[in-house]
């Protein structure tokens, strides 16, 4: 019996010393990508939009994927605006980041995001930041965690590395946040309807289908 | 007992399995070791989570409880009895049903197949024929029922 116990404990410490070797070797985040660029640039980009061009209202979001509220939202809301709002004409979308200061990995999020985009793939990406945000929660380097999510996302890993090691979004990026910035943008997440500050003590679906609706009506 | 041993080794070795999938989910692992296969794909998918839970915890505590069981079940004055083989098939039917549930999804719904699920699983099954075993013997021996 005692010959068990010692197999026992021989094959945990074996299991524990291979979990830390898979655990320890994570890559560094690109700092190229994590941090906030010294020049910044208009390079013309207004961020992604989601829904018809030819929507008559138009919502901008500018949100921080480090954000919890900005994930629920995602995760919660967003399908039955989506379904309810975008699919049908009513509402094209745009994104718009605005990484908080005191959140460690957003800017490093919102590049890969940025790095999906250049593939076509950035609401891809959006979802897998949004949908699987507990990376958020642990303060861990999640450079790793977001090449993963490029491949679930479908992108081509060589291309994702190269743009997040050349950083070449960050100045987008904070450009993104100075424009908010300027809007007097506050937290996350902050919605303009066509132009208009949301001002609103819940983002539910149905708060943003009853505006829809009355500006609708008023247009009518 | 040599049953039960075994039972232990296997949940011992899956309880890693599911501890690595585990911090993986929750951000702590970094990226997913996972050779040619698509554990990312598994593991980025809405089905990678039950009642917004990750499933590589459920495997976690599957995988202590079973260990635990087999623990007790080898104590002495349990070895003759049947009421502890009777609980770890229990256990081991739930999670070979539960994993073979798993590798449906992997396989038909998100059409992605994870090494490191695939070895839970094999455990899984390896863990259900043990217990299985077990409790034949048991019947044999004239277990008492507790």
């Amino acid at each position: 019996m005692s010959r068990f116990y010692l197999a026992l404990g021989g094959v945990a410490v074996a299991c524990a010393a291979v979990l830390y070797l898979l655990v320890r070797q994570t890559p560094g985040a690109a700092r190229a990508a994590a941090e906030p660029p010294v020049a910044v640039a208009d390079d013309g980009f207004r961020g992604y939009t989601l829904g018809s061009d030819a929507a008559p209202i138009e919502v901008t979001e500018y949100s921080d994927f480090e954000c919890p509220f900005c994930a629920n939202f995602a995760a919660i809301q967003m399908p039955t605006i989506k379904q309810q709002l975008i699919t049908t004409g009513k509402v094209r979308w745009r994104f718009r980041d605005f990484p908080l200061p005191s959140h460690q990995y957003s800017r490093f999020a919102a590049h890969a995001a940025q790095c999906a985009g250049e593939q076509g793939r950035f609401w891809e990406m959006h979802d897998q930041l949004f949908y699987n945000h507990a990376w958020a929660q642990t303060g861990k380097n999640p450079a790793g965690l977001f090449r993963d999510f490029a491949k679930a996302a479908g992108l081509d890993l060589a291309r994702y590395d190269a743009c997040m090691e050349s950083g070449r979004y960050a100045a987008r990026i904070e450009f993104s946040r100075q424009e908010g910035d300027q809007r007097l943008v506050d937290g996350t997440p902050t919605f303009f309807v066509n132009g208009e500050r949301l001002r609103t003590n819940s983002y539910g679906s149905d708060v943003f289908k009853h505006v829809v609706d009355s500006l609708t009506a008023r247009r009518k | 007992m040599r049953h039960r041993q075994a039972i232990a080794l296997l949940a011992m070795v899956g309880l890693f399995v599911a501890l690595y999938l585990w911090l993986y989910k929750i951000g702590v692992a970094g990226e997913l070791k996972c050779g040619t296969g698509a554990c990312e794909t598994v593991q980025a998918s809405r089905w990678a989570e039950l009642f917004g839970v990750p499933v590589a915890l459920f495997g976690v505590v599957g995988y202590a409880v079973i260990l635990g069981v087999a623990l007790v079940a080898l104590q002495p004055a349990r070895l003759s009895r049947r009421g502890p083989g009777l609980l770890l098939a229990t256990l081991a039917t739930g999670g070979l049903l539960f994993s073979a549930w798993l590798t449906y999804l992997e396989l038909f719904v998100i059409h992605a197949i994870c090494r490191w699920c695939v070895v839970s699983a094999l455990i899984r099954a390896a863990i259900w024929g043990g217990a299985v075993h077990a409790l034949k013997s048991d019947g044999r021996t004239g277990g008492r029922a507790d």
